[in-house]
């Protein structure tokens, strides 16, 4: 895990530094789904990076679509694309968009970006995988504040009727979206949802709560897909920190989206390299 | 399969059940309607290409998404005011935006759905499904087009609409079995050019026009007819020819006049060959519950209306 540890860590440096010299993208949200996403890419998933369109492949999709930027420095880092393209990153013309599009970059298992829909497509792509009796399983990331829109339970329930076992949600349960409801100070927000674990479960899925920021836990959890006997999806409810890694970004709901001053990025940066060493 | 109904939607499950157990990468996804929409068909002749998938539209049109990613063909079918309004989102961002191999059935189009009402009445699906850059839409005018054009969609890779009315079928357009071209308008008359008049229609309302335009025979009136099955891609030739040798079209439809089948032709005529155009269908505003054929009255729509406003239309040319 030491190696996925530093590819969580490059995960993030790459996100910084290229909002930072982009100025422009997300930036909290990507933070907390940063360690999520290097064991799928580092650890767990099946996948060729010379070969994106293997039939065989495991799927992931990002239904958190404005997290783009952290998927993005992780099929980078996996050898999808050059690093280097980073920083075309939602320029005119670029192969990554604000939020991807599988039409311009390979890699990119399902196009997102309005919130909600990205699980339904992994449920089309689990069900997918019952009907040509394929061996892959299908991981798709949502948001805490996603699960507001209403499709996010559309699927949940269809998921569970179709005993999709080969697929697994993992709610990036950062708590804070981009604006929500204020607590007693303006300056602070509410958690989006609450009671995740008894909803899921409520609706017919194994549910699995973790640190989302450890990445055994992370590797553990996406392990018990197709183990379960009981032939129920999968709801990792990963508690997370949105921000993680940078002081200063941490639990700010106002870092969801907003480009650090050159200081904010030296600092950022320094403050991920002393995490790894 | 010789297509002996006139029903489009009997013939729709009759040919998506065949074709389900032709090609393995078919699978029909109901949005809980299948049988009114003959969906159902599917699930009795061949189980396991069905998925019911509730009432749900959005998650509908997400997992016919997904699946379509993976290869297979899917079907996705309800109510057309549910699969187009409800899930519009879903259609441009999961389906159109990323050209996915999703085929889309709106049964229960237009006017004709059978005494419903306005909630279940669709007049912008033409508008809304014609403004996605990478859908086709198909708007068949008989039940043996209903076939044609649903081979068409399985063999075409890309996203794709049809139209479906509840319209248990008036006539045939024709006794000929002559292939499906996509985005080939279908001449049903050649009318003498005295009046320089000629019908543009599409949908259901083209056999009801044809009999309009048989009334109008029978006085003496003959009237070039032109059908539209696809209205994207439009012929635009066919248009560009009618505008060229015709002084007044019009054009009918159970749909909106603002944003429809009349507006996508004259987008055509005003900047190519600008010709009077009298656009023939629904106005501003909602309608009720009612049979089939007294809406099309009440809407001005049945063949009887038609002709008489037709005539008027021809009279006035003269």
């Amino acid at each position: 895990m030491e190696d996925v540890q530093t590819k969580a860590t490059e995960i993030r440096k790459g996100i910084i530094t290229t909002v930072f010299k982009q100025k422009q993208g997300h930036i909290g949200g990507p933070l907390s789904a940063a360690d999520m996403l290097a064991v799928l890419y580092f650890h767990t998933m099946n996948v060729k990076a010379d070969h994106p369109y293997w039939e065989n492949r495991d799927r992931f999709v990002l239904s958190k679509g404005h997290s783009g930027i952290a998927l993005y420095v992780a099929l980078a880092l996996k050898g999808y694309f050059p690093y280097e393209e980073l920083f075309t990153f939602d320029d005119l013309h670029s192969r990554l968009q604000a939020h991807p599009d599988m039409t311009k970059l390979p890699g990119i298992d399902m196009s997102t970006g309005s919130l909600g829909q990205g699980i339904s497509a992994g449920v089309g792509m689990a069900v997918a995988a019952k009907l040509q009796e394929k061996e892959y399983s299908t991981y798709v990331m949502i948001g805490d504040g996603e699960s507001q829109e209403g499709q996010v339970w559309e699927a949940a329930a269809i998921a569970s009727r179709y005993k999709l076992n080969n697929l697994v949600v993992m709610i990036d349960n950062n708590r804070l979206q981009q604006y929500g409801w204020k607590q007693d100070d303006i300056s602070h927000r509410q958690a989006p949802e609450l009671c995740h674990a008894e909803k899921w479960k409520a609706f017919g899925w194994k549910v699995l709560t973790i640190d989302g920021h450890n990445l055994d836990e992370i590797a553990t959890a996406l392990k018990e897909v197709k183990n379960t006997e009981n032939n129920q999806p999968i709801a990792i409810i990963a508690n997370t920190i949105k921000g993680k890694g940078v002081s200063f970004m941490e639990g700010n709901f106002q870092w969801h989206s907003k480009v650090p001053t050159e200081a904010e990025y030296h600092q950022a940066i320094s403050e991920l390299e002393e995490g790894l060493s | 399969m010789t297509v002996s109904t006139k029903s489009m939607r009997d013939v729709f499950g009759k040919e998506l059940a065949k074709m389900s157990l032709e090609d393995q990468r078919v699978v029909a996804l109901d949005g809980d309607l299948g049988n009114s929409t003959r969906l159902a068909l599917v699930e009795k002749e061949n189980p396991s290409s069905f998925l019911q998938m509730g009432i749900a539209e959005q998650n509908l049109v997400g997992v016919s998404a997904g699946l379509a990613t993976c290869g297979m063909i899917p079907w996705a079918c309800s109510f057309t005011a549910f699969i187009t309004r409800r899930a519009f989102d879903q259609l441009v961002v999961s389906v159109d935006q990323p050209k996915l191999n999703v085929k889309l059935v709106g049964s229960y189009s237009g006017l004709l759905t059978s005494n419903t009402g306005k909630t279940h009445h669709s007049f912008e699906d033409i508008a809304l499904m014609t403004s996605l850059p990478n859908m086709l839409v198909f708007s068949p005018g008989d039940a043996k087009e209903v076939q044609r054009i649903m081979k068409a969609m399985n063999q075409y890779d890309g996203p794709a609409y049809l139209r479906l009315s509840r319209d248990e079928g008036v006539d045939f357009l024709d006794e000929s079995d002559e292939e499906f071209v996509i985005g080939k308008a279908k001449w049903l008359k050649r009318g003498e050019n005295r009046d320089r008049v000629a019908c543009l229609s599409t949908g259901a309302m083209s056999p009801r026009v044809k009999r309009a335009l048989e009334r109008l025979e029978a006085e003496g009136i003959l009237i070039t007819h032109v059908h539209f099955p696809t209205l994207k891609p439009l012929d635009e030739r066919t248009i560009i020819d009618l505008a060229h040798n015709h002084k007044h079209l019009i054009t009918i439809e159970e749909h909106y006049v603002r944003h429809g089948f009349g507006s996508l032709v004259n987008e055509v005529t005003s900047s190519k060959r600008p010709v009077k155009t009298t656009r023939i269908g629904i106005q501003n505003e909602y309608s009720e519950c009612g049979k089939n054929e007294e809406l099309l009255d009440m809407h001005g729509l049945s063949p009887e209306k038609l002709a008489a406003k037709i005539k008027d239309i021809v009279e006035g040319e003269r």
